[in-house]
């Protein structure tokens, strides 16, 4: 009966319990950071989608080459360049903004953010909003006629960048002149976005000197139009406006599945490198095994000598042993799911406190449960053949003399 | 006499090869031993007893001879052939019980049958009705080391027996007893040999054990020096 070649092995491995575990803990370090990273890494690419996804994926978005949104770039794009995208065929409409690391006075106290001026046409705010996936908090947002007003990140709402909470209806210094603030941005999640201070453009353009000057333009496509051919054309036609040879264009443009092939790329390798780290630690435990099962043998040579006195044959001593390393791996892998999903939630719920709920939610994907279960008692048996096969070529009568 | 041959040894010869050195351990044992018959096999120590009994219980092969187990030569059979056939045919009791550790004493008896492939339900009644009969019907869940020697070897008994086999072969089985547990063991194979008919193959240097015997065959150096018949064997 197949029970029986269960029970056997498990009453073993019953009978030398700190072995066991020890046996254990090799394998299931290596199963817990195996399942810990992959289900980490596919909750983070998910989460990554889906904020490219809220973004939509008929936007191009166009920007100086190198630096941040413009930022730290030293090549200037202009009102014109807007105008040449628009004028594109395949561009539906497009809107710039403009964006610098500003100063920010309220109550005495001052800090450097990122002030960007953002549009306040309806049309324009409509696409922008679109490409945005931030939310309103308290208050509203910028609207059309808005000039000397601000829209504050989140942790604006708090006290502790500038001391104090800052409230609607206050009144804070922006490059020196005096905003009144409209409302907040719901928590992001990365400090720079959460430490960000919306103005109209024309007050930017106004403080910050930016007279002519775009940073950065969101182009929509028309509907049916390949944003990826769009883009080519959007290229070419800045080329041809800006007179630079093809390959040596000083501006970028990006779709959203670009970024988001981009990140996931990075995101690949960054989670092949881990898991293949996460592998060597599930061979040390496999190797592990092939330990114990060696001692194993050793120590029960006279048993298995008696089992071959009662009958049994090379092949059912071969199960015995190869069952007792693939229980191993099975315990080890149980133990690992376990914990790599507890890891993993841990992670989660740090991350979420740490920095909001948009960059991470973990995946627990049932397929990666039964896989990783599966694949850890392959990993016993694999290492327990070896020891399995020298305990069944054993020669009765020289296994019942030992002792 | 007109007796079935259950085994027969024709001019067995075994050899061990250790480095340089051969020893010849069996010089041409013949021997036959017949269906129901209880046979005490004596020597002194070094004499080849256990190698007579590896090769009696098919644990092992002769360097050169036959034998014959109810009529088939087991010199050509596969180490998988033999042990199927070890477990069928031949039921062993050693002088150390050896017993596994780890399981209880019920499920020590069961343990032959899991190399044959027996149903569950049978052999579960079998082992119960066994232990009841080398009376430890009310210890089949202890564990060997929970149990006296004797006991452990009562155990042994009814293992030997599970898969109902034509030879009993005990080597030293009352050697690690007190004479009391020695005698209730000898009773037991005893009791096998005259209600059971079954073949009883007893190794021993205890030349006390001989007045249960129907034959006693001496073992010198390798060789058979002696057959005794003993027709008022105390049974």
């Amino acid at each position: 009966m197949w029970i029986d070649y269960i029970k056997i092995p498990w009453k073993e491995m019953k009978r030398r319990k700190l072995r066991s575990w020890l046996t254990l803990l090799g394998v299931f370090i290596g199963i817990a950071a195996i399942v810990s990273l992959i289900s980490l890494g596919q909750g983070l690419e998910n989460a990554i989608e889906q904020q490219f996804q809220a973004l939509g994926k008929d936007k191009l978005f166009i920007s100086p080459k190198g630096g941040t949104f413009g930022i730290g770039s030293s090549v200037i794009m202009t009102k014109k360049d807007l105008e040449v995208i628009t004028d594109v065929t395949g561009i539906e409409r497009a809107a710039g903004m403009t964006f610098t690391l500003g100063q920010i006075e309220f109550n005495d106290q001052v800090w450097f953010p990122f002030v960007s001026g953002l549009p306040t046409e309806p049309e324009e705010m409509a696409l922008i909003g679109e490409a945005q996936t931030w939310k309103i908090f308290k208050g509203r947002n910028l609207k059309k006629g808005d000039k000397f007003k601000a829209l504050l990140g989140f942790e604006y709402t708090q006290d502790k960048i500038l001391g104090k909470a800052v409230e609607v209806g206050d009144k804070v210094l922006i490059g020196g002149k005096e905003f009144k603030v409209v409302g907040f941005i719901d928590k992001i999640g990365s400090p720079p976005d959460d430490q960000g201070v919306m103005i109209p453009i024309d007050a930017h353009r106004e403080i910050f000197g930016k007279e002519d000057e775009v940073n950065f333009i969101i182009a929509q496509t028309k509907t049916g139009e390949d944003p990826a051919t769009v883009a080519e054309e959007v290229k070419k036609d800045l080329r041809k406006h800006r007179d630079v040879e093809k390959g040596n264009e000083d501006f970028e443009i990006q779709t959203p599945e670009q970024f988001a092939e981009a990140f996931g790329e990075i995101l690949n390798i960054v989670q092949i490198v881990l898991i293949g780290i996460a592998g060597i630690s599930l061979l040390v435990g496999g190797i592990g095994i092939m330990n114990t099962m060696y001692t194993a043998v050793l120590q029960r040579t006279k048993e298995i000598g008696i089992l071959k006195a009662l009958g049994a044959r090379n092949s059912q001593i071969l199960t015995l042993f190869l069952v007792e390393s693939g229980l191993y791996g099975l315990g080890g892998g149980i133990v690992g799911v376990t914990m790599g999903i507890g890891f993993a939630k841990l992670t989660e719920f740090v991350f979420v406190l740490a920095v909001g709920p948009a960059f991470l939610s973990v995946d627990i994907n049932p397929w990666l449960i039964s896989g990783t279960l599966l694949f850890s008692i392959l990993v016993g048996c694999l290492s327990g053949i070896a020891p399995a096969w020298s305990a069944s070529k054993q020669k009765p009568v020289d296994s019942l003399r030992y002792e | 006499m007109n007796k079935k041959t259950v085994i027969e040894l024709k001019n067995v010869v075994k050899k061990y090869f250790i480095g340089e050195i051969t020893l010849e351990v069996l010089r041409g044992v013949n021997l036959e031993i017949n269906k129901g018959e209880f046979v005490v096999i004596v020597g002194p120590s070094g004499s080849g007893k256990s190698t007579l009994m590896n090769q009696v219980g098919v644990l092992d092969v002769p360097t050169s001879g036959k034998i014959l187990l109810e009529g088939e030569d087991i010199s050509k059979m596969t180490e998988s052939d033999l042990a199927q056939l070890r477990g069928k045919k031949v039921g062993f009791i050693f002088q150390q019980f050896n017993l596994i550790p780890t399981l209880t004493a019920l499920e020590n008896v069961i343990l032959p049958t899991i190399f044959q492939n027996v149903p569950e339900e049978k052999r579960t009644k079998k082992a119960l009705s066994l232990l009841n009969e080398v009376g430890l019907g009310e210890r089949i869940n202890h564990k060997p080391n929970e149990l006296s020697g004797g006991q452990q070897q009562r155990v042994a008994i009814a293992r030997a027996l599970i898969n109902d086999p034509e030879i009993i072969l005990a080597d030293e089985p009352t050697g690690n007893l007190d004479s009391k547990s020695g005698q209730q063991v000898m009773d037991l194979l005893a009791k096998l040999h005259s209600v059971e008919k079954k073949t009883i193959i007893l190794i021993t240097h205890d030349i006390d054990l001989v007045r249960y015997a129907q034959r006693t065959v001496h073992l010198k150096d390798g060789e058979v020096v002696k057959i005794e018949y003993n027709h008022h064997s105390k049974r």
